[in-house]
C-alpha cells in the first residue's frame, strides 16, 4: 500500500423517497485516502464531515453480518471490507443494491426480503418432535462430516449480493434466487429436517424455483462468502427432477 | 397518537431478545420484537469462538460438569458475580445447547480416534473416545479448567443466531425492524412499554406492553476503538437509566479482549489461542509464560490484556503508524486447521490486513470488547426497582460475569438468560394485567416529540458527531485497561462538560424522517450519560477487581469493595449519576472469595470469608454422604424455573 495521500472521488447515488419531490441523482464527494481505508470508513467520514443526511447500512463492519452490500463500481459486494486502495484510479461509484426496496441513498430493505424468503422456504428444522426433545439427555448424534457440511452451506449472511447479481430475478420478480436455494440445500442436507423430497418440490419445483434459473451464475461470481451456489443449484435440480 | 398493544415487548433482536420472545410466545402471550436492524444482523452473529456448556464429551472436557463451570465462572468474575445467577446459568447451559442442536445449529462434533492438536506450542496427539463419536465437541478457551467451549468453526454466533431467528420465524413472532426505542413508558414504578421511533419514516409510536424486556447488547461504542458492532451504543441501558428509577449495575466493569486486529479493532477469536496460537513480541519472543507460567496465553481475558499492555510498556511492542501492537501467531496450527476451524479469522486477515494468517503473524492489541455492566436485575431478570422491566444478555447486569467475563460465556448467557428470564417474563404476563392510563402514554409521547422538535428547530449549536468523538476519546484515553484516580477525575470533569454541550445539539439536516444525523442527536446525549456512569463508577471504586484495574489501588479489596455499584440518574439537570452500593453476601456464597491464581495474590480479605469457609467445612463434615447436588442445595439453593431444573446427562457418567 502506498503511503502517498491521494484524493478519492466518490460518486454516490442519492435519493430519499421520504422527501417529497426529491429526485434520484449522483453526487460527487472527495475524501483524502488514509492507509487501510475501507468504504465503511470513507462513507462515515463523508457523513460526519460533509453531508450528514447520507444513508447507508453498516452493523458489524467486519464482513460478518451482511448489512452493507452495495454496488461498488458495477459489482455487488460488502462495502465494509472493501479497501479503497483496490481502485487504482481512485474513482469509486456507489449504487444501492438492485432488486430490493430502496429505503434511501445506499440503504435497501434486505430484511423484509429475507424474512419473506425464510417464510417461503420454511427455513427451519421440520421435526414434529423438535419441541419435545428432552434436553436433559444426550443430544442426538450427528456425523462430524455432516455437521461440517451443513456449516459450509449455513455461512450465508443474507447480504443479497446474489439476488442483485441474478438476471433471472430481473425477469421473474418472484424468483426465489440463490439465497433461497442455498437455504433449501442446507435443510435438505440436514438429517434433523424430516421434510421429504416431495415437500421440497412443493416449495421450489416451478419456474420461480430451481427450474427457472437460467444458470448465468452471477450468484456464484459475487457471493462474498464464496458459497457453492453452482453445485447446490445443480444438486437441487437433479434432486427435484427425480420426483 | 399511534399506539400498539402487546403482552411481551422485547427490545433487541439478538440471541437474548429472540429467546425471551420465543419463551413468551410458547406460553401463549402476544409478543413483538423491536430491532434497529434485521434480527439476523444483530451483534450476536459476530461471536466467533463458541459457547460454554459443560457437556464433557470431548476427551479434554472429560470430568467437566456444572460445578467446574461454576468455579471457573466465579473465579473469572473475580468473585464479583451473583453466585445464585452463576449457578442457574451453569445448570441450564447444557440444556440450552442441546435445545439449539434440536433447532438446527450444526455444532461441530466429536470424531472418535486420534487427532493432532497444538498444546503449549507443541503438537500432541489426543484420542477421542469412540463412544463419544457424533456428540457435540468443544475447544479450549481462556480461564477454564476444561475444554468446554462448543462451536461451529469460528462462526458460532452466526449459526446460533440463524437457528434462533429461524425458530422465531417458524413461530410467527413479528420483528419490527428499523425501530428504535428512545424512552420507556412508566407510571408509579411500573414499566409499560416504550416510545419508539421508526427509523425510516421518523414516526413516533407507543408500544404499550405488560412486560418490557431490554436486550440491546452492550455499550462498547462508548470507546473509539471497540470490537463491537456500530450499533452497540448502549441505548437500551440509557433509556432504563433515564427513567430515574431503574438502576444500572457495575457500569465500570468493561472488558478488553486481548486480540483485536490493528488498527480497525475487529476481533480475532479467543479460539485462536484456545486452539494453540501464541502471543509474540517485537523480537518474536513468546512472553506470556514469563508473566503467567501456569495458564500462559490462556489466562483470563483481563489478565492477558493487562500483561500485553505491560509488555508493550516495557518497549517490547511492535511499532506501527497506529501505535504499538503485538503479534498473534497461528501459523503453527497449519493451513488445514485454520481453513476449517478459523476461517472467519482468515477472511478478516485477508480482507482487512491483506495477509494470510497461515503464513504470517496477525497484528493485535487489547481492545474494548464486552460490557459486564448493564441494567441491574434480580435473578428473575426483572429490575428490582422498576416493575415490569426485564433485561437479558449483555444489556443486563444479571450478574453472572461480575468484573470479568470468560470467553464463551457471553453467547451462553444470551440463550440461557433468554430461557430463564423468558419464563419469568411469561409468569409476569400471566399474573399482571395491563393497567396504564392513556394520559401517561401521551405524556411520554409528547416529551419525546418535544425533544425532537427542539432539535429540528435549533439554528446553531453542537455537532453530534463531534461530541461523540470527543466522548469516545475521553473513554479511550482515561477509562481504559489501566485506570488511575487522576485520569478518572479528569474524565468525569470532561464528561460533565460534554453533558452540558449535548443539551445544545443543532442539526444541519433538519428533517424528521430517515435522518442519520437526527439518530445521532438522539443517541449521543444518552451515550454521554452512560459514559459518565462508567467513568464515575470507576473513579469511586478504589480497588482492582477483574477488568477494573487501578494503578493506584492494585489490590482486590473484599473488605471494602465486595459490592456491586448501582447507578441511577434521577435528576435530569444533573451532570452526575447517583451512586449506591449493594453488598455481596459472603455468608450465602457457595464459593467464598479466594485467589484466582494469577500473579501475586494481594487480596484484602473480608472478615466473613474465613467464617464462611469454616461454615462450609462444617456443613461438609456433617453431611458426609451428600452428593454434589445435595451439597449444592445445602450450601446455597437457587431458584431455577421448574422446566430447567433437571440434571444433565453426560457420556460415561449418566446423570451423576
Amino acid at each position: 500500500m502506498s503511503d502517498q495521500e491521494r484524493v478519492l472521488k466518490f460518486q454516490i447515488f442519492r435519493y430519499n423517497p421520504q422527501n417529497k419531490g426529491d429526485k434520484p441523482r449522483m453526487v460527487t464527494y472527495e475524501v483524502t485516502e488514509a492507509p487501510g481505508m475501507t468504504i465503511f470508513i470513507a462513507l462515515n467520514e463523508i457523513r460526519e464531515t460533509q453531508d450528514p443526511s447520507i444513508q447507508f447500512d453498516f452493523v458489524c463492519r467486519a464482513g460478518i453480518c451482511g448489512s452493507c452490500a452495495m454496488v461498488v463500481n458495477g459489482q455487488p459486494t460488502l462495502a465494509c471490507r472493501t479497501l479503497t486502495s483496490t481502485y487504482e484510479d481512485g474513482e469509486i461509484k456507489l449504487l444501492p443494491l438492485p432488486g430490493f426496496e430502496l429505503i434511501g441513498d445506499l440503504s435497501v430493505n434486505t430484511g423484509k426480503f429475507m424474512r419473506a424468503m425464510s417464510e417461503r422456504v420454511e427455513s427451519w428444522i421440520h421435526d414434529n418432535y423438535a419441541d419435545e426433545v428432552n434436553f436433559e439427555r444426550l443430544e442426538e448424534r450427528m456425523d462430524p462430516d455432516v455437521a461440517d457440511e451443513i456449516y459450509e452451506l449455513e455461512r450465508c449472511v443474507e447480504c443479497g449480493a446474489c439476488v442483485s447479481a441474478c438476471a433471472t430475478k430481473r425477469m421473474r420478480p418472484d424468483f426465489l434466487s440463490a439465497v433461497g436455494f442455498m437455504r433449501l440445500a442446507r435443510f435438505a442436507l440436514d438429517p434433523r429436517d424430516k421434510r421429504t423430497d416431495e415437500e421440497f418440490y412443493e416449495i421450489m419445483g416451478d419456474d420461480d424455483g430451481v427450474f427457472g434459473c437460467m444458470t448465468l451464475l452471477g450468484c456464484e461470481d459475487y457471493c462474498p462468502k464464496d458459497l457453492p451456489h453452482q453445485t447446490q443449484i445443480a444438486y437441487l435440480r437433479r434432486k427435484m427432477a427425480l420426483i | 397518537m399511534k399506539v400498539i398493544y402487546t403482552d411481551s415487548l422485547v427490545i433487541g433482536g439478538g440471541l437474548a431478545g429472540l429467546r425471551v420472545a420465543i419463551a413468551s410466545m410458547q406460553r401463549g402471550f402476544d409478543t413483538i420484537v423491536l430491532s434497529l436492524i434485521p434480527a439476523k444482523r444483530s451483534h450476536s452473529a459476530a461471536a466467533q469462538g463458541g459457547m460454554q456448556a459443560s457437556l464433557g464429551a470431548c476427551i479434554k472436557g472429560d470430568g467437566d460438569d456444572e460445578d467446574v463451570h461454576f468455579g471457573d465462572t466465579v473465579k473469572g468474575s473475580d468473585w464479583g458475580c451473583d453466585q445464585d445467577v452463576a449457578r442457574m446459568f451453569v445448570n441450564t447451559s447444557p440444556k440450552a445447547i442441546r435445545q439449539l442442536a434440536a433447532w438446527g445449529v450444526p455444532w461441530s462434533r466429536v470424531r472418535g480416534g486420534d487427532r493432532d492438536v497444538i498444546i503449549n506450542g507443541e503438537k500432541v496427539t489426543i484420542t477421542e473416545k469412540e463412544e463419544a463419536h457424533g456428540l457435540i465437541t468443544s475447544r479450549d478457551f481462556g480461564g477454564t479448567k476444561k475444554w468446554r467451549t462448543c462451536f461451529t468453526s469460528d462462526g458460532t454466533g452466526h449459526t446460533m443466531l440463524y437457528a434462533m431467528d429461524n425458530k422465531a420465524i417458524q413461530m410467527g413472532i413479528p420483528v419490527h425492524e428499523r425501530k428504535e426505542a428512545i424512552a420507556l413508558i412508566h407510571e408509579d414504578g411500573v414499566c409499560y412499554g416504550a416510545i419508539v421511533r421508526d427509523l425510516i419514516t421518523g414516526e413516533l409510536i407507543a408500544y404499550v406492553a405488560k412486560a418490557t424486556t431490554i436486550a440491546t447488547g452492550g455499550y462498547g461504542r462508548l470507546y473509539s476503538v471497540s470490537t463491537n458492532a456500530v450499533i452497540s451504543e448502549g441505548i437500551g441501558n440509557a433509556i432504563a437509566l433515564e427513567t430515574g428509577i431503574a438502576t444500572l449495575g457495575n457500569m465500570e466493569a468493561v472488558q478488553f479482549h486481548p486480540t483485536a486486529i490493528v488498527p480497525v479493532g475487529i476481533l480475532t477469536t479467543e479460539g485462536c489461542r484456545g486452539d494453540g496460537g501464541l502471543l509474540l513480541d517485537k523480537d518474536g519472543y513468546r512472553f506470556m509464560p514469563d508473566y503467567e507460567p501456569d495458564k500462559k496465553e490462556l489466562a483470563s481475558r483481563d489478565v492477558v490484556s493487562r500483561r500485553m499492555t505491560e509488555h508493550m510498556r516495557k518497549g517490547k511492542g511492535v511499532p506501527s503508524r497506529y501505535g504499538d501492537h503485538l503479534w498473534l501467531d497461528i501459523t503453527l496450527l497449519g493451513r488445514k486447521h485454520i481453513e476449517k476451524n478459523l476461517r472467519e479469522v482468515k477472511e478478516i486477515c485477508e480482507y482487512f490486513l491483506g495477509i494470510d494468517p497461515v503464513e504470517e503473524y496477525i497484528p493485535v492489541r487489547p481492545t474494548q470488547h464486552y460490557s459486564m455492566g448493564g441494567i441491574r436485575t434480580k435473578a428473575t431478570g426483572e429490575s428490582p426497582t422498576l416493575k415490569g422491566l426485564f433485561s437479558a444478555g449483555e444489556a443486563a447486569c444479571w450478574d453472572m460475569h461480575g468484573f470479568n467475563r470468560l470467553g464463551g460465556n457471553s453467547v451462553a448467557e444470551t440463550v440461557v438468560a433468554g430461557m430463564i428470564v423468558g419464563e419469568f417474563v411469561a409468569d409476569y404476563c400471566d399474573e399482571n394485567s395491563l393497567n396504564v392510563s392513556t394520559s401517561t402514554i401521551e405524556h411520554f409521547m409528547k416529551q419525546e416529540e418535544k425533544k425532537i422538535t427542539d432539535l429540528l428547530v435549533r439554528d446553531f449549536g453542537e455537532n453530534p458527531f463531534q461530541l461523540k468523538a470527543e466522548m469516545q476519546k475521553i473513554m479511550m484515553d482515561k477509562v481504559g485497561i489501566f485506570r488511575n484516580g487522576e485520569d478518572l477525575e479528569q474524565a468525569v470533569e470532561e464528561l460533565k462538560v460534554l453533558n452540558q454541550r449535548a443539551k445544545k445539539i443543532a442539526l444541519r439536516n433538519r428533517i424528521s424522517s430517515s435522518n442519520p444525523e437526527l439518530v445521532e442527536a438522539i443517541r449521543v446525549p444518552k451515550m454521554i450519560k452512560l459514559a459518565q456512569c462508567v467513568a464515575y463508577g470507576a473513579m469511586l471504586r478504589t480497588e482492582s477487581r477483574g477488568a477494573h484495574a487501578r494503578e493506584d489501588y492494585l489490590e482486590r479489596n473484599d473488605k471494602d469493595w465486595l459490592k456491586r455499584t448501582l447507578t441511577t440518574w434521577k435528576d435530569d439537570s444533573s451532570d452526575l449519576p447517583e451512586v449506591t452500593y449493594e453488598d455481596l453476601d459472603i455468608m450465602k456464597m457457595e464459593m467464598p472469595p479466594g485467589s484466582r491464581g494469577y500473579g501475586v495474590d494481594n487480596t484484602i480479605h473480608h472478615p466473613d470469608t474465613p467464617k464462611r469457609e469454616q461454615e462450609i467445612e462444617e456443613i461438609k463434615q456433617a453431611n458426609p454422604g451428600a452428593d454434589r447436588y445435595e451439597m449444592h442445595d445445602l450450601l446455597n439453593p437457587t431458584p431455577i424455573p421448574e422446566k430447567f431444573k433437571g440434571r444433565n446427562e453426560r457420556i460415561g457418567r449418566g446423570f451423576k
